[in-house]
């Protein structure tokens, strides 16, 4: 099982591919979109490269919900557990 | 039982010569803006668009169609009157019958060339081309003109934030014809009903017209379109397609020279190009920033401007891929006429 810390690590660097956001600033209660200027177009390609990553399925409904790092993590250990 | 005669077509067919028509209309961001509460940066950094060709009442879809097919014909080195098939897709010749190829297979000249429409929406141009090949090989037509024609501007909510910016009008065609080797690759193409809605007109001719128990709108039944899941499609399902229409092809990344995506938004271009792997010396359309999203025109004219600009070669091998409304869409290489 993968930790809260290598979940985080690799969304970072999902995002830091995606958008071109530093890795290091991709912390647990960054926002996405008011933090990290990630819009709602980057957010679709995270989520797409964050689904084939961790091998779970994000739905478009879900994605609205997900605001900060913190609440990608958590979804997708849940979505592992 | 009395054994039919069959056709006999080429062995091999590809586009013979590509034309385009623009409208002369070139439309800034900050013209609107204002209608949508939008702003130039914002229209840029969700689709690439600067400006987009808006069609003037002279510029019918008809109008629009002859002038491109005139100048496909004459790069094909042909006359109109050896078009003997005339396909054209479109969404927005709001008189629904008769077909509007069979118009301009008229005024274009051909000698009664058979002519019918297409509807597949974004997708239509690919569609039409996969039509030819198939014909030409089949030989129920010898040289067949596919157009690809918009004016979604008649259809067009110019107070939705999220169409306004991004639909345009013009009119791009090819001429498909026999060749001594395949100029057109296997077409992959589908469709995926469950998404219907997704990029739609909003509403059925009745319910604007109304009934007396009902009165109708009265109001254009609009395009509308949920962008976000149409982003995801594309980027990412479409960029799958493409893969497949290079291996139904035999062709590698490596050989591949040109990519001619929908111009649907310079994200969704991007995105793709990313999830498929292009190396970076394959040439990629990007002609949305300037023409905007012109659906079913849209591949021809970045196809058209790639050739005039030198970026497609006489003989380079392009991947052409299409998708919209339906979902639906459709996908081939070619090699440039």
């Amino acid at each position: 099982m993968a930790t809260t810390e290598e979940i985080r690590a690799d969304l970072a660097d999902i995002v830091n591919e995606v958008a071109g956001v530093d890795a290091d600033d991709v912390q647990l209660d960054k926002s996405f979109v008011d933090d990290l200027d990630v819009d709602s177009l980057s957010m679709v390609e995270v989520v797409v490269a964050a689904e084939e990553k961790f091998g779970v399925t994000i739905p478009d409904d879900e994605v609205k919900n997900l605001k900060t790092v913190g609440d990608a993590v958590a979804f997708i250990e849940r979505s592992q557990g | 039982m009395t054994t039919l005669t069959t056709s006999t077509g080429a062995q091999h067919a590809a586009i013979l010569g590509v034309g385009a028509y623009r409208p002369v209309r070139l439309v800034p961001n900050s013209d609107v803006v204002d209608a949508i509460d939008s702003s130039d940066e914002w229209i840029q950094q969700r689709s690439g668009i600067k400006t987009r060709r808006w069609a003037g009442p002279e510029e019918s879809v008809q109008m629009m169609s002859v002038e491109a097919s005139r100048i496909a014909i004459e790069r094909a080195g042909l006359e109109a009157g050896q078009i003997d098939c005339v396909v054209v897709a479109t969404v927005s010749h709001l008189l629904q019958t008769p077909a509007v190829a069979t118009a301009i297979a008229h005024e274009l000249g051909t000698d009664h060339a058979a002519a019918f429409d297409i509807s597949a929406a974004c997708s239509g141009f690919c569609h039409g081309i996969a039509l030819a090949s198939d014909i030409v090989r089949a030989g129920s037509a010898r040289h067949v003109l596919v157009v690809g024609v918009e004016r979604l501007t008649d259809i067009l909510d110019l107070t939705d934030r999220g169409t306004a910016f991004i639909f345009a009008d013009g009119a791009g065609a090819a001429v498909v014809g026999p060749s001594d080797a395949p100029g057109i690759g296997p077409v992959v193409w589908g469709s995926d009903g469950e998404q219907f809605d997704l990029i739609r007109q909003r509403e059925d001719w009745r319910d604007v017209v109304g009934s007396p128990e009902v009165p109708g709108s009265g109001v254009m039944p609009h395009l509308t379109m949920q962008g976000n899941p149409v982003f995801r499609w594309a980027s990412f399902a479409m960029a799958k397609i493409g893969q497949e229409a290079l291996d139904a092809a035999g062709v590698t990344l490596d050989e591949l020279d040109v990519f001619v995506p929908h111009q649907a938004n310079m994200r969704i271009i991007d995105a793709m190009a990313r999830s498929m792997k292009l190396p970076s010396r394959v040439r990629i359309a990007r002609d949305v920033a300037d023409q905007g999203n012109s659906s079913a025109a849209s591949v021809p004219l970045a196809l058209d401007r790639m050739i005039a600009e030198g970026d497609a070669r006489s003989g380079d091998t392009a991947l052409l891929i299409a998708f919209g409304a339906g979902l639906s869409y459709a996908a081939q290489v070619v090699t440039v006429p």
